[in-house]
């Protein structure tokens, strides 16, 4: 007699989290197009940093198809991605891999699973504080915020030539506002809102 | 006369300052109109993305709506603005729902972006819009064999194909050409920099750099020529720990491509920021000649 199939039902968590990722993708034209993987790895292969990853792109997928999506939040690999999107000129399937690294980016960050002081993180925030704040990016401002939430250490290897760049004028030490700073938070502020609400 | 909205991006006031200089001479040079758009803001680059997308693409409309406002298309140096403009441009155009609320929030400050404007990156305006034939009878002076390695990065070829090949783009290759030097092969032309993993995962992106200016050296470039601020930050600030970390011995000046080309159009170095390069490149004085006058 035939084995029956024995159905594993998906964990409670990991449908919100699913439908939380779904919410995410949306938005992305063919975001659905992670159903085709083919399982090639043409990604990974592309990849010019998978070998630092945990889990690799190709991996990525098939774990989210498995039922493994907290998993996929825990890993370091969506936030080594560099969004240089080599994986998604070259996948024979036309997933818009770089697409979803960020889709799982954002799902982390709003689900809070990511250490504290954990750099992309910081260096996100900081950056958009910035944009709030000024409405331009101040990169010494930015440097000096990230480093000492994340890496107060590298703030000191970064001096020597951070100190060579303010000679040569490259580094401006102090930030300058843009002239309709309300106007930048007001959009801010009324998209905010927007996507909250539900439009 | 040609025109574009010129749009430099918050790296360009700074860290990439030399690029800037230089693209506004070259463009006054060869008589390309630049007007810069009156209180730009920050395009929100790869990091808006990583926490709100929507809200990221509003805050980048408003500098697509301040242009459409001027008539013109805009003219982005930076890689990470051109590419974040250009998706801004593409994601209101498919999605309905995100086009509504970064309409809805632009109104709050009396702005719509209705018309779209296209969005070019200076490489694709000169090599298409000038053309190279006619910069190159603009040049005084051509560059009598310099081996340059010419860096097109991740964000001007990809994700989408818009003026050059994804895998081997050859517009900067034609351009340098044209100028008398001697292009290498470089294989490494598209590959990745790590772009802001130098600041989060440095180790990463040491390596990826590391790969870059070797592969640069083996092929015999006497320089390499790149499109972005960020990119030529990581290459030129970094050298230093690279040799340190990989035990090498690099000395490899990493100009922008904007400088190269205002140098043969005879413009004066301290004009187009090579005082404020970290790396200095004198082999580019030695083999800046004067061109011969065609007969």
């Amino acid at each position: 007699m035939a084995k029956s199939i024995v159905v594993i039902p998906v964990k409670k968590r990991e449908e919100e989290l699913r439908a939380a990722f779904w919410e995410q993708i949306k938005g992305i034209p063919r975001g659905d197009k992670i159903q085709n993987c083919i399982q090639c790895g043409t990604c990974t292969g592309s990849c010019p940093v998978s070998y630092m990853m945990d889990i690799t792109p190709r991996e990525t997928v098939a774990l989210f198809r498995a039922g493994h999506l907290e998993e996929i939040l825990h890993s370091r690999a969506i936030w080594i991605c560099a969004s240089c999107y080599s994986c998604r000129v070259r996948c024979p399937s036309g997933i818009l891999v770089t697409d979803l690294m960020y889709a799982l980016k954002r799902l982390a960050m709003q689900q809070n699973i990511y250490p504290p002081k954990f750099p992309v993180y910081a260096l996100s925030r900081a950056f958009i504080s910035n944009i709030y704040k000024y409405g331009r990016n101040f990169e010494m401002g930015l440097a000096i915020k990230y480093f000492l939430k994340a890496a107060p250490q590298k703030l000191f290897a970064s001096a020597g030539f951070g100190l060579a760049m303010v000679r040569k004028g490259r580094i401006s030490v102090k930030p300058t506002s843009i002239k309709k700073i309300k106007d930048v938070r007001a959009i801010i502020d009324r998209a905010n809102q927007l996507e909250t609400e539900g439009v | 006369m040609m025109e574009y909205a010129y749009y430099p991006g918050c790296s360009l006031e700074h860290t990439g300052k030399p690029y800037d200089m230089s693209i506004r001479e070259v463009f006054k040079t060869l008589g390309v109109g630049l007007r810069e758009i009156e209180d730009w803001n920050c395009c929100g680059a790869t990091m808006y993305m990583s926490v709100d997308k929507v809200v990221g693409f509003a805050v980048s409309a408003r500098n697509l709506a301040l242009a459409q406002n001027m008539g013109l298309d805009i003219c982005a140096p930076c890689s990470s603005c051109y590419t974040t403009l250009r998706k801004t441009n593409r994601h209101m155009a498919w999605n309905l729902h995100s086009r509504k609320i970064i309409q809805e929030s632009l109104k709050v400050v009396n702005l719509a972006y209705e018309k779209p404007v296209e969005v070019r990156h200076p490489l694709d305006i000169l090599v298409n819009d000038v053309g190279i034939e006619n910069i190159a009878t603009a040049c005084h002076y051509e560059f009598q064999g310099l081996r340059i390695a010419p860096y097109y990065g991740c964000m001007i070829v990809r994700p989408v194909y818009h003026f050059d090949d994804l895998d081997d783009p050859e517009t900067m290759d034609n351009l340098f050409n044209a100028l008398g030097a001697e292009v290498v092969n470089y294989p490494d032309k598209v590959r990745c920099c790590g772009g802001m993993l130098m600041t989060t995962f440095e180790e990463v992106a040491l390596n990826l750099n590391n790969h870059l200016l070797k592969c640069a050296q083996d092929n015999g470039a006497e320089l390499i020529a790149t499109v972005c601020p960020l990119c030529q930050m990581n290459l030129e600030a970094y050298q230093a720990q690279i040799n340190k970390r990989f035990h090498q011995n690099y000395h490899i000046p990493i100009v922008y491509f904007s400088q190269l080309v205002g140098l043969a159009l005879g413009i004066a170095p301290e004009k187009l920021g090579m005082n404020t390069m970290l790396i200095e490149a004198p082999n580019l004085k030695l083999k800046l000649k004067e061109a011969r006058v065609a007969v």
